[in-house]
């Protein structure tokens, strides 16, 4: 971790959807556009409340849909604005569309997903369905697993999208994380304005010699837009690192690509999101009694940290895959698909137990992590996949 | 057998993101995609614009412009397509289609 020089920080009570607009508040942010969106509402509700209270100098702009929320941040982006956007659920659906528009644009949009499940049945509460339907869209995907991280990553994120030209996307955990209400150790509303600073001048609607945006590109060219964009989102790893550790600096908190929680554990869970500390605590807990388990914890998805996660894998026998959402028909879930891909590509031999868990909301509790623990240990197929139906 | 792997010199440079200089759809001439082209007959035509108001691209163009008054209308052959829509909304029935190729050979340059 990088030396910590301390800076003048203040403890508050935020629940996560609050520590989001905080830190917008303090990132020099200059076009919010957003539609309220159950978990997500509070982000939305605040930054409106600091708009009026002038706390909030940029521009807010209400509007009718999603769609039209990522629209403007994309108009707002070409003309040179710092954007930030917030959604959830049927929201990130909504805007889908325009999700490819800004990334393909190359637009440094900052956006914040509440995560929640997708309508048919109807529901609220938290899984990663959302997310994972637009998770091949070009947006950097960041994790969190808590209020302050989600605080932290809002506001580097900025610096990594204006440095790579990519937006990005911050996954808090609906309900989990949006409202339950945390200590957060804030960094005072100067330092983050030095650590942001202004976006870099690039190629804008603005420039005084007029230039046109959105191009079409036919098969002559369209696939080197696209070569383009997927080098930009794999190298992004070394500039988000940069920007984390520049933050520590001012912060002491550095995040990171991923969590390593007990290494070189026999079997180590692998998860995204609020999840991972019920995770760490059971893992804690089945040490004393002399079991070898661990957790690794993405921070990232998009770009995916490999080489990390790769040095993750040395003494690991089995890998539990945890996944909030499903891809129908698919050999396994979004996030198994991945590690599996990756182990392939690298020759590594691990056991896979790909779980489908927590839809919908449904809780994980420690005793539901230690049933996981304890039948990965046991289990003697090379791979296998379930639903987990934990704690309600 | 080249390398599969290597990536090859594009049509022209690819800017971020995608944008180009003002104005670069008046450089895109489209006039190849026409099966057929508006003939204006000046006798017939009095100006009235219809064609300029339903025409999907900017291809009507006024015959005398530096006139003040009414102008009987040219077709833009650069980035016209050949719909159609401009004679089938033409009052006087002052617009005809031609099949491009009656044209050429019309022309005798083929």
């Amino acid at each position: 971790m990088a030396q910590f020089e301390p800076v003048q920080t203040r403890k508050s009570l935020l629940t996560g959807d609050e520590a989001v607009a905080h830190a917008v508040r303090q990132s020099s942010v200059d076009l919010v556009a957003a539609y309220p969106i159950t978990p997500q509402t509070i982000i939305v509700e605040r930054i409106a409340d600091f708009a009026a209270s002038g706390a909030f100098t940029g521009q807010f702009v209400p509007v009718e849909s999603e769609h039209s929320a990522m629209s403007a941040c994309i108009g707002g982006a070409l003309a040179g604005a710092r954007a930030f956007t917030a959604t959830a659920s049927q929201g990130l659906a909504l805007m889908h569309e325009m999700l490819y528009a800004a990334s393909g644009l190359r637009l440094p949009i900052s956006m914040a997903i509440a995560n929640r499940a997708l309508n048919s049945p109807l529901n609220i509460h938290n899984d990663h369905t959302d997310v994972m339907g637009s998770i091949d869209s070009g947006w950097i995907q960041l994790f969190v697993e808590n209020a302050e991280e989600a605080y932290d990553r809002v506001i580097q994120s900025f610096r990594i999208a204006e440095a790579v030209n990519l937006p990005v996307a911050i996954n808090l955990d609906g309900f989990t994380l949006t409202h339950s209400t945390e200590p957060v150790e804030m960094l005072s509303d100067e330092v983050v304005r030095g650590f942001v600073g202004r976006p870099p001048k690039r190629d804008s609607l603005m420039d005084e010699a007029p230039k046109s945006f959105g191009l079409m590109s036919l098969p002559d060219s369209y696939q080197f837009f696209k070569d383009d964009q997927s080098r930009a989102t794999t190298g992004s790893s070394v500039t988000i690192s940069q920007v984390e550790g520049e933050y520590a600096k001012l912060s002491g908190r550095e995040h990171g690509p991923l969590k390593i929680f007990r290494p070189g554990s026999k079997v180590m869970m692998v998860m995204l999101g609020s999840y991972a500390g019920t995770a760490r605590t059971t893992a804690r807990r089945m040490k004393n009694d002399g079991e070898q388990v661990g957790v690794i914890s993405l921070g990232w998805l998009r770009p995916f940290p490999e080489k990390q996660f790769l040095d993750a894998l040395e003494g690991v026998e089995t890998l539990m895959i945890m996944d909030r959402s499903v891809s129908y028909g698919a050999p396994a879930g979004p996030l198994a698909s991945d590690v599996m891909s990756l182990l392939y590509r690298y020759g590594i031999k691990r056991k896979v137990i790909a779980v489908t868990y927590g839809l919908g909301g449904r809780g994980f509790l420690e005793e539901d992590a230690m049933r996981l623990f304890r039948y990965a240990g046991k289990s003697g197929s090379s791979f296998e996949s379930f639903f987990f139906y934990g704690g309600e | 057998m080249s390398d599969p792997r290597v990536r090859p010199v594009g049509p022209y440079p690819i800017s971020q993101g995608g944008w180009h200089e003002g104005g670069s759809s008046k450089a895109y001439v489209t006039n190849d995609w026409r099966l057929e082209k508006p003939v204006v007959d000046l006798e017939k035509c009095v100006g009235c614009l219809y064609c300029w108001v339903y025409c999907p691209e900017p291809a009507i163009d006024l015959l005398d412009r530096a006139g003040k008054g009414p102008s009987k209308v040219r077709i833009d052959y650069d980035h016209c397509k050949g719909c159609g829509i401009c004679q089938q909304v033409c009052p006087p029935k002052a617009i005809k289609m031609v099949p491009e190729e009656e044209e050429i050979a019309n022309n005798g340059s083929i």
